[in-house]
């Protein structure tokens, strides 16, 4: 923790050079989506030598485009906020009692992030068409709890069980019930962990792509289906493409930048 | 050092969350188990075949290989993330705006779409118009990941390292963060070296969180499907061919729905049974650790 000179400038080089393999690629999605397709696909150049924002404007004028980007934030939020709403009360029993078949419970609930998503694809589709829901936000963001819920109990387990139980007992005696306890004293108490455990949640509901896919058509169809699809229609329109990439990008770097803070206050995640 | 109070009222708090995933999960995977036995001939003919699926996929060469090929790449994965991602947590800066702006440029790939990530490797990496590729070609080393096997290989490999090592990262740097600093200063006082310190401070409070990160990038590189589907649609040959590609060719390929429900079941159960293995050896070391 207290380097030496050379070790400390050693393990600088080391960074700047991750740094630089990390932004290189997104660097590069930016270069694309300014440049003229004529330009992508005519040979190398490290600078877009003519830049436009065509790009841009086609993405945020056309509704086909930017209702991608809605039903995406749509079913990303309901996500998110379901999950956390089951997964809170969920941790709280894990982390302070111990009941029957917990520890099998805790994980059997990760066991679901493992099903491989190319034959569950089918029954997913039957099971919500006949609740009538294709189609609809609350369908994604249902399918997506499969992944999301077990990660939101793991993590906020962790951060509950960083909390003294000595608290808890406090506020029984002082006379406080269970649901008041919990909204008033204990959920501000483990705020950090509810925001790193959003930022989770919202991250894998906006990326996941197959699910997404095979739950909508028209009305919730995610960003991230657009693309594919107007892409193979148009042939490759690869400027278009970097462009709508770039901005699957903004959502989830706004959503990190408000909970930086809460990552930075660290945690160790509790009994495993 | 386990206290909790025994009560099993607590299972009306996890009812909820055992509710919402189990529809999402028995349902589904009920299904499958009862595509995995039958064969279905029609809408409304369905011939019960018994075990038949599981013997034709089990026995199946190409599965063997990819198999094969998938193992090597969540081996290697593992091996490259987790000392990676190590690594870098605890070279970031701790404190202050540096550290505000290093968190958020480490997850910019994570909140990258799948099949984004695939299309942004392609570009990048293509030998005549893509900056890697481009700079790798210049240097005097012939690559081009559309013809070569391995340089298609290494390419998916090295865009799951860019794309997953931020999770490592993240995960590793919030653990870090929760060790007080007055470890430190007796750490200092005792003089112990920058690798004691890691060994028997840092390490064992990471433990945790590493648990989390190694098990998540087990599962999620064993089911790596999006992003070499966009990048190199599993060739040149079966190069990049994993086992979810695999699947999908048999499932949406050439709709055999038995065996590929077969196929799926017998996934799902080698990343269960090795993903305890990796649980249960993690949380043991950790109770030897304890005493």
């Amino acid at each position: 923790m207290n380097p030496t000179g050379v070790g400390f400038k050693k393990r600088h080089i080391g960074l700047i050079a991750y740094f630089v393999f990390l932004l290189l690629p997104i660097y590069w999605l930016l270069a694309m989506s300014v440049k003229p397709n004529q330009e992508i696909l005519g040979g190398f150049s490290l600078f877009p030598q003519t830049i436009t924002f065509a790009n841009y404007v086609t993405i945020l004028t056309d509704p086909s485009w930017y209702n991608g980007y809605l039903n995406s934030i749509q079913y990303v939020a309901l996500n998110t906020v379901i999950s956390l709403s089951v997964a809170l009360p969920a941790a709280y029993a894990f982390s302070r009692y111990r009941f029957l078949g917990d520890k099998h419970m805790f994980f059997w609930l990760l066991t679901n992030r493992m099903a491989p998503p190319a034959v569950f694809l089918l029954p997913f589709f039957q099971l919500y068409s006949t609740f009538g829901l294709i189609d609809t936000h609350i369908a994604v963001a249902l399918a997506h709890c499969l992944f999301n819920v077990p990660l939101a109990v793991w993590i906020l387990e962790g951060f509950m069980s960083g909390v003294p139980r000595e608290i808890d007992e406090t506020a029984y005696i002082d006379g406080y019930g269970f649901p008041r306890f919990f909204l008033t004293i204990f959920l501000p108490l483990i705020r950090a962990g509810i925001g790193v455990t959003a930022f989770f949640c919202f991250m894998f509901s906006w990326v996941e792509l197959l699910l997404a896919r095979t739950l909508t058509s028209v009305d919730a169809k995610p960003i991230a289906a657009t693309m594919t699809r107007t892409v193979s229609a148009a042939g490759m329109d690869w400027g278009l493409l970097a462009a709508a990439g770039v901005l699957t990008i903004v959502p989830g770097a706004l959503v990190i930048w408000f909970v930086r803070n809460y990552i930075a206050k660290g945690f160790a995640l509790g009994r495993v | 050092m386990d206290n909790r109070p025994h009560d099993n009222k607590a299972w009306f708090l996890v009812l909820p969350v055992f509710l919402i995933v189990a529809i999402s999960a028995i349902i589904p995977l009920m299904t499958v188990v009862n595509y995995s036995v039958q064969d279905i001939l029609g809408p409304f003919q369905r011939v019960f075949v018994g075990t038949e699926w599981f013997e034709q996929v089990l026995n199946d060469e190409r599965l063997h290989g990819a198999f094969l090929r998938q193992l090597v790449f969540s081996g290697c994965v593992l091996l490259i993330q987790i000392p990676l991602g190590i690594a870098i947590a605890l070279t970031l800066p701790a404190k202050g705006w540096r550290s505000s702006l290093c968190l958020v440029l480490v997850a910019l790939p994570l909140l990258i779409p799948w099949n984004v990530v695939g299309t942004i490797w392609q570009l990048y990496a293509r030998p005549d118009i893509g900056m890697a590729g481009v700079a790798v070609n210049a240097l005097g080393i012939p690559y081009n990941y559309t013809s070569n096997a391995f340089d298609a290989w290494l390419t998916v490999l090295i865009m799951d390292v860019w794309h997953w090592t931020p999770l490592v990262i993240l995960l590793c740097f919030a653990g870090l963060r929760s060790i007080p600093e007055a470890f430190y200063q007796a750490a200092k006082i005792d003089g112990a070296s920058a690798w004691a310190v890691f060994r028997h401070i840092q390490l064992p409070k990471m433990r945790r969180v590493l648990t989390i990160a190694i098990l998540l990038r087990f599962m999620d590189s064993f089911m790596i499907y999006t992003e070499p589907f966009v990048l190199t649609g599993g060739g040149p040959g079966n190069a990049t061919t994993f086992l979810s590609q695999f699947l999908a060719q048999i499932a949406v390929g050439q709709f055999d729905l038995g065996p590929a429900a077969a196929f799926s079941l017998i996934y799902f159960l080698v990343i269960l049974l090795l993903s305890w293995v990796f649980y249960t050896y993690i949380t043991h070391t950790d109770r030897e650790d304890a005493r």
